[in-house]
């Protein structure tokens, strides 16, 4: 199986320093980058899949030069080669460019599953997946908490979470499914990864390397934009109550009746 | 004119999803600003139900009959049928919600129409650029506003960004009938399966009471469910507690979960970790359970309680109980 994983680099949310440039976008070099969390759950997955089926992982990331080094580490943690799509064109990129884009590298590509995270961290709204699923014409399962593949048959199975439960879907390969937390931990890279991730294969491609006209996409025709920020109101000290467990209880009931929540 | 579309999101038995409600008091809200057409959109095998509930809200309704979603994955045939309703319009506007049917609508409607996307709306106004979105990222320290540079796009909204109000009059019902096949590869639903216990969606929540790891077991989440029936809330978790096997991943709330903002967000044996904190710290109110005074909780909490929540909640349901009994 050719499995294709969507990861992006996002600011660390560990080290809460994201902030916008003067230019109301994102500041790059205001904070630490990590693979995207939810991503992460998407290449373990495809980890596993591979493992028991046999096959490579091909990372798939939009974003600047940079973002070879975030790919590093995933590749430690298994995937066989990266393809890193920068180019100057996509600064300021909107859903739609990012959409686009990733749609054109995987028209390149022969594969059996594209796997994505279920939203990015720095202000995505999970609504990337759907729309490179919807360009390339490929069969759509969100919200996967198991993944089938049948390779025999060129169809896969998921579990996919609902309100009320979930659902088991079924669609012919090759599919674009996105991922969840509920398909397992991802795993830490080992030494030996580490190692060896440092001579995978990163290909770097241009707009011009993919066929996507540099005028049709980024930040020059970006269907949106942020025209104002403005912090959240602060929250007021923390009022701390200790002493008997009667007294802690009765001190939230005239907390919560005073703020008339109850 | 312009038109403003809601697209319905249904519940499994085929009945308004409440973000739709929402959706649709908004769509008339920026209707009455600008001037333009506030209409909404049904795709299902039978949408006269959900149709009946979402004129209400709105002065008009569209209809399709779709047998192919009932079978199949739905969001991809809706958002087909959609976006024909919809035509080739650059100052449409549509409004759906965040959670996962409206991402899965917004993202291939967008794929389908050409318009952007702004995501995770916390409150949306009527300026002369269009729809003027809110959002709060960088796990609520920042609140941004946009617009969407063609004054049409889809917006998809965070539960509780409007309270649903109907109308004074219920709204005409029209029946659209597409004329061509879905040309979208369809999805097949093998089996939908209804699991016991299945929750309320957290995000819709006024109020959230959520165990982590102190709360040490399932057994431990029955006493934080039995406060989250005293408040009339819901049961919410971190993922220490989801990991652990105690409550389903759908309860869970942060980083890799919910993004949730009840009025009270109640935290039992919580630590406060950032992960946990960029899903609940917009919460109106935060009160929080825990042994250590220094837990990180401690930064962000309104009230903090230094104990142990096997002995304080008792208490609290014994007090809340003496409260209304
Ligand atoms: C990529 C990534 C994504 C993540 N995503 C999420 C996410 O979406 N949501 C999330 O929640 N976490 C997430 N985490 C995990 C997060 O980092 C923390 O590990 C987790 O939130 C801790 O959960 P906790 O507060 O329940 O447990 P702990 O941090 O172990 O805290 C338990 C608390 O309970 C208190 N306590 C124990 N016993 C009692 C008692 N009897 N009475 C009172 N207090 C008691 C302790 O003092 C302690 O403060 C993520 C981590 C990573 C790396
Ligand atoms: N620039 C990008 N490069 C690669 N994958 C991306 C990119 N943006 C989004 N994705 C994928 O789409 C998912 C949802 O992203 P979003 O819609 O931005 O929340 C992510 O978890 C990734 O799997």
């Amino acid at each position: 199986m050719h499995i294709v994983v969507l990861t992006k680099p996002v600011p660390d949310p560990a080290a809460a320093a994201e902030r916008l440039g003067p230019d109301l976008r994102l500041d790059r070099a205001a904070s630490p980058a990590v693979v995207n969390a939810n991503d992460e759950y998407a290449l373990e997955a495809a980890l596993k899949l591979t493992e028991a089926f046999g096959g490579e992982i091909t990372l798939l990331t939009m974003a600047p030069a940079g973002g070879s080094d975030t790919m590093r580490k995933a590749l430690a943690m298994g995937a066989t080669r990266g393809i890193l799509v920068a180019d100057p064109a996509l600064a300021g990129s909107d859903t739609r460019s990012t959409s686009v884009v990733l749609a054109a590298t995987l028209g390149d590509l022969a594969y059996d599953l594209v796997l994505a995270g279920a939203d990015t961290s720095d202000g995505g709204g999970g609504v990337v997946p759907a729309a490179v699923a919807t360009l390339l014409r490929l069969p759509y399962l969100g919200n996967a908490a198991k993944i089938e593949p049948d390779p025999a048959a060129g169809r896969v199975r998921v579990r996919s979470f609902t309100p009320i439960g979930f659902d088991l879907l079924e669609a012919p390969m090759p599919a674009l499914i996105v991922c969840t937390q509920a398909l397992g931990e991802p795993r830490y890279p080992s030494l030996k990864g580490i190692m060896a991730a440092r001579s995978k294969e990163i290909a770097t491609r241009t707009l011009g390397d993919i066929g996507v006209d540099a005028a049709a996409v980024g930040g020059a025709v970006a269907s949106t934009r942020v025209v104002e920020t403005r912090k959240p109101p602060a929250r007021g000290a923390t009022t701390m109550v200790r002493g008997t467990a009667a007294e802690g209880a009765d001190a939230i009931v005239a907390f919560l009746a005073e703020r008339r929540i109850i | 004119m312009g038109a403003i579309w809601v697209i319905a999101e249904l519940n499994g038995d085929g009945s308004l999803a409440r973000i739709s409600m929402e959706a649709a008091t908004l769509a008339r809200s920026l209707a009455a600003s600008s001037g333009f057409d506030a209409s909404g959109i049904v795709v299902a095998a039978d949408p006269a139900p959900a149709a009946a509930e979402l004129a209400a809200y709105l002065p008009r309704v569209v209809t399709v009959s779709e047998p192919e979603a009932a079978g199949n994955a739905w969001a991809s045939v809706a958002a087909e049928r959609a976006s024909s309703v919809i035509g080739r319009d650059p100052a449409a506007v549509v409004i759906v919600g965040s959670g996962p049917d409206g991402r899965d609508i917004a993202g291939a409607l967008s794929a389908l129409t050409d318009l952007g996307i702004l995501v995770n709306a916390t409150g949306v106004a009527w300026t002369d650029a269009g729809p003027s979105v809110e959002m709060s990222v960088f796990g609520g320290k920042l609140i941004t506003t946009s617009t969407f540079s063609a004054r049409g796009g889809i917006v998809t909204i965070r539960p509780n960004t409007v309270a649903a109000e109907p109308a004074a009059g219920p709204g005409a019902i029209e029946r659209a009938s597409p004329a061509s096949a879905l040309t979208l590869p369809r999805v097949a639903v093998l089996e939908r399966v209804e699991e016991a216990g299945a929750a309320a969606p957290i995000e819709e929540a006024r109020i959230i009471v959520s165990g982590g790891r102190g709360v040490g077991s399932t057994q431990g989440f029955d006493l934080v469910a039995s406060v989250a029936a005293a408040l009339g809330g819901a049961v919410g978790a971190t993922r220490a507690a989801v990991d652990a096997g105690w409550i389903p991943y759908a309860q869970q709330i942060g980083q890799t979960g919910k993004i949730v903002k009840p009025e009270l967000y109640l935290a039992l044996g919580i630590s406060g970790a950032i992960q946990h904190k960029v899903g609940m710290q917009t919460a109106g109110t935060i009160v929080a359970i825990n042994r250590d005074p220094d837990a990180p909780i401690a930064e962000f909490a309104d009230l903090l309680v230094v104990g142990d929540l096997f002995e304080v909640v008792p208490a609290l349901l014994v007090a809340l109980g003496s409260r209304t009994g």
